[in-house]
């Protein structure tokens, strides 16, 4: 039962981060890019290693998957509140180490390619280690504080990578406004960390999330303004974990991020970093079902609703196919948000626990390769924007057929791997809470439709005047498209009701028929709206925007939110609170440091007089100073 | 009636002093201290100290008053005003005395002094047998260091006050 | 010992000479004058020892020898003092103390 090797899998992407890092100019270009893939093939490797033995060898005992544990004490507070480091081996982690490794790898082999005769290709291959060694850790992760330390380090990583482009201002105005939301976000998390630790007395997951252990069932010990604080606390972490992933309020930074290069995009904003959120819910999955009969759950749930359905309207109208990807994501993230907020605990009810674990695993696999689709058509026209393109599938077949497959996964079409994820969310939502169901078909249907417009806008639709003829991509690049657009046919059909669920027992699950065939429906109308749109080239999609007037406008503009928070900032924040406090700082606190300087100086101009040169001055002194202590030991002597 | 001579010399004593550190004067300031050290030498007579005050009146009254005087004549301060100092300086320094000499007053009057009456008179022979003694409470060795003290006071004197013109000097003609 | 005369009003003459020499000693604007001072302060002590060992301790002789060796040492210092007033005035031409004021701050 030893899976203590699993350790090997973020350290080896450490050492080629290091060694990257260290050796960075006197490594040739190509050989760097080999040095990443193949730690990245060896992670891979041990992953699917470490999976087969958890699912297959080991198997259930009691009839649940044990959770295997390797850890260290890293920092101890007091007997039970320590913070450890180590390994924690269960069906979730298993799933979450599978799928970075399997696009991570994808993405160092399309970065080969992607990235080619750019100055800082090691720095890259650097980066993108870094981050997966980040990455990995956190799935990893046997406790809060250590999921939080990588927390920060996968934030880092994306820091760094979006701002790769590092003379360009918008790219590192992006990265800084990235990094920011987050740890602002963060926040939020360290709070509900704290939180944990002072009332749970553990930071330890194991402990957490034990429904006979002391977290869950003492959790209405100490209340706060009408809520148990442990409600608070999950309320702050999915507050971190909102911003990570980018739900509302806190998405402004995922659309700014696609100025990062594709292969960045594919992996950190699609597949890998943004489910981090989902995964700490996940992960914390217990304590958020027992605490306060799931209280936070619901605030999951709405707002995973809300997300997706906002991200949906907006992702229409986008021009820029990255910025209508990075949304899509978001919508994506949003359903698996939602699927954990109205999931149960045992058995069956789990199944929206496992329908979000599900649609985290296929949707990384078709986002990564539309990402990366988008990125080889960038990369053949040399422009980001609709209007640049049209008609590319003369002359880009793979990248036609790869992308068309992976627009029909997340439209959910059968038998492609999108369909039977959704379906199983739309299934638990169903059961649940029928406002987010209805939601949820309607934002279905929305996704094919935004999703059908680019296609056929990229690859039929007009034919654009090219300068150059675009070509297909070379197999560096492609290769990836193919192995992923592969895993989204097939990745549907996995029986993950066997292998994931809340209580890790497993269950079998069946096709509910009449909801899968709303879904469907729902999905081929919105294919078939796009087709009349933007098939072929006509006016109908611009007479239709004019008709909505305003509200066209509004979702052009994302609702304005990005001004909304560059307000707050600037005009208060910056002018009314920061400048006043910064003024008092350096007038005040400055002043009075400076003040007692001069100070010192002044007396030390008048006093200096003393050291007079004079010899008669230096006698009197000496003679009253005789004199002074003799009258104090007279005193002292007389009494 | 030695009580008598002996307030008179403390009254000239006093009063010649007071007039040696105020006058404006150079020489008529050592010539009144040349008076007080005559005092002294007659206080040192009417304790039948007769040796102390023959050396009083040799080394102090004969060498000292006369080399200070030759110092005065070479700095060529015979017939100059000598300034006198600040009026808050003189003020503060009288208040800074007499308060010492308040607590060196009181320290005196509180103290009860063990009185011996005696009247013998110290001969010069024993002086020297104590000075040249090698037992317990002999003072040969303080003897001897200040015979090497003198020794370098006047070596150091011949060297400081030849100063650098008068090597020079030497240098050109050799 | 002097007959009618107590210990008491020796001692209080020589610290009045004492302090005499004091005042002279701080408030004299010419070198040669503190020489002056300082041969009162002195001679001041010279008959304190004295006339403690006359009056306290006649059969000892520390007094007398002691104030002997402080006779000796003043001499040997003023000559020392009146060799570098000498010398100092030929440096700068002037035996007053507000022009040998370079040790200050």
């Amino acid at each position: 039962m030893n899976l203590s090797y699993t350790i090997l899998i973020p350290l080896i992407p450490l050492v080629v981060f290091l060694l990257l890092g260290i050796f960075n100019k006197k490594i040739k270009p190509g050989i760097s890019g080999y040095i990443g893939v193949l730690g990245l093939t060896a992670s891979a490797i041990l992953s699917f290693l470490a999976g087969y033995q958890y699912f297959f060898v080991n198997g259930k005992v009691d009839g649940i998957y044990q959770t295997f544990v390797q850890k260290t004490v890293w920092m101890k507070f007091t007997e039970t509140l320590q913070i450890d480091m180590g390994v924690l081996v269960d069906p979730i982690s298993i799933m979450m180490i599978i799928v970075v490794s399997i696009v991570s790898l994808m993405v160092h082999i399309y970065s080969r390619g992607y990235m080619k005769g750019d100055d800082g290709y090691t720095k890259f291959f650097a980066f993108l280690s870094l981050f997966s060694f980040s990455m990995f850790g956190l799935v990893l992760s046997t406790n809060l504080f250590q999921i939080y330390i990588f927390w920060e380090l996968v934030g880092v990583s994306s820091y760094l990578l979006i701002g790769y482009y590092y003379t360009k201002p918008s790219a590192v105005a992006a990265a800084k406004k990235a990094f920011i939301v987050t740890r602002f976000a963060d926040l939020g998390f360290l709070i509900g960390i704290l939180i944990i630790g002072y009332y749970t007395g553990t930071y330890d997951f194991e402990s957490l999330n034990n429904p006979e252990g002391n977290a869950i069932v003492n959790w209405a010990s100490t209340s706060f303004m009408g809520l148990s604080v442990l409600t608070w606390a999950l309320i702050l972490i999915f507050m971190g974990g909102a911003g990570k992933s980018a739900m509302f309020p806190l998405h402004i930074w995922l659309p700014d991020a696609m100025e990062g290069p594709t292969p960045v995009s594919a992996l950190i904003h699609a597949a890998t970093m943004v489910v981090a959120g989902v995964y700490l819910v996940a992960r914390l999955f217990p304590m958020y079902y027992f605490v306060e009969d799931g209280f936070a759950l619901n605030i999951v749930a709405f707002v995973g609703a809300f997300s997706s359905l906002f991200a949906a309207i907006i992702a229409i109208t986008q021009t820029d196919i990255k910025r209508v990807l990075a949304f899509s994501t978001m919508s994506q993230i949003g359903y698996m948000m939602l699927a954990l907020g109205v999931s149960g605990y045992d058995g069956h009810e789990g199944v929206g626990y496992m329908a979000s674990m599900f649609h985290l695993f296929t949707h990384a696999m078709f986002k990564a390769l539309l990402f990366l689709c988008a990125g080889s058509v960038i990369h053949a026209v040399h422009s980001n924007y609709l209007k640049d393109m049209g008609g590319l599938r003369k002359y880009m077949p793979i990248t036609n057929i790869t992308f068309l497959i992976a627009a029909l996964a997340i439209a959910g079409i059968p038998p492609f791997a999108g369909f039977w994820s959704k379906d199983e969310i739309l299934v638990a939502a169903f059961e649940h809470n029928k406002l987010i169901y209805y939601v949820g078909v309607f934002v279905a249907g929305l996704t094919a439709f935004y999703m059908f417009r680019i296609y056929f806008g990229i690859f039929w639709g007009k034919e654009t005047k090219y300068e150059q003829t675009p070509h297909e991509s070379p197999i560096s690049m492609t290769f990836p498209l193919i192995v992923l657009a592969f895993l989204s046919i097939v990745g549907g059909f996995i029986p993950f009701s066997e292998f994931i669920t809340p209580d890790r027992a497993g269950f079998e699950a069946h096709l509910n028929y009449p909801l899968a065939a709303i879904a469907v429906t729902v999905g081929l109308i919105g294919i078939m709206l796009a087709w009349i749109f933007y098939k072929n080239e006509n006016d109908l999609s611009d007479k239709f925007a004019k008709a909505f007037g305003s509200f066209y406008k509004w979702t052009y503009d994302k609702f304005y939110f990005d001004e909304i928070y560059l307000f707050v900032t600037k005009k208060i924040l910056f002018k009314r609170v920061s400048a006043p406090i910064a003024k008092f700082d350096k007038k005040y606190v400055d002043g009075t440091m400076v003040g007692i300087g001069n100070t010192t100086v002044a007396t030390s101009e008048k006093i200096k007089g003393i050291q007079s040169g004079r010899v008669q001055d230096y006698a009197f002194a000496f003679i009253a100073g005789v004199v002074v202590i003799a009258l104090v030991f007279i005193y002292l002597w007389t009494n | 009636m030695e009580k008598y001579i002996f307030y008179i010399l403390a009254l000239i004593m006093i009063v010649f002093a007071i007039a040696s550190v105020t006058s404006r004067k150079m020489l008529r300031s050592v010539i009144f201290l040349l008076f007080v050290l005559c005092g002294i030498a007659g206080v040192y007579f009417l304790i039948d100290y007769n040796f102390l005050a023959a050396i009083q009146l040799t080394v102090y009254a004969g060498g000292i008053i006369v080399l200070i005087i030759f110092s005065v004549l070479l700095v060529h301060h015979i017939e100059m005003e000598l300034e006198i100092a600040k009026t808050s300086k003189k003020i503060i320094t009288v208040l800074a005395c007499l308060i010492g000499l308040g607590v060196f007053l009181t320290t005196i009057y509180a103290h009860d002094f063990i009185v011996v009456e005696n009247y013998i008179t110290t001969t010069t022979a024993d002086i020297g047998r104590k000075l040249l003694s090698y037992e317990d409470g002999g003072f040969i060795l303080p003897f001897e260091v200040i015979s090497v003290l003198l020794l370098a006071a006047m070596i150091g004197a011949i060297v400081i006050a030849k100063g650098g013109k008068l090597t020079n000097k030497n240098n050109k003609t050799i | 010992m002097i007959a009618g005369i107590s210990i008491y009003e020796i001692l209080s003459v020589t610290s009045i000479l004492f302090f005499i020499g004091v005042y002279g000693f701080i408030t004299r604007k010419n070198l040669i004058s503190i020489l002056i001072s300082i041969e009162l302060i002195l001679n001041a002590s010279v008959v304190n020892f004295v006339v403690i060992n006359k009056y306290l301790y006649p059969d000892m002789l520390q007094g007398v020898l002691f104030s002997i060796f402080i006779i000796a040492v003043a001499a040997a210092e003023t000559a020392l003092a009146v060799s570098i007033i000498i010398n100092l005035y030929r440096q700068i031409n002037s035996v007053e103390v507000k022009d040998i004021e370079t040790m200050k701050y």
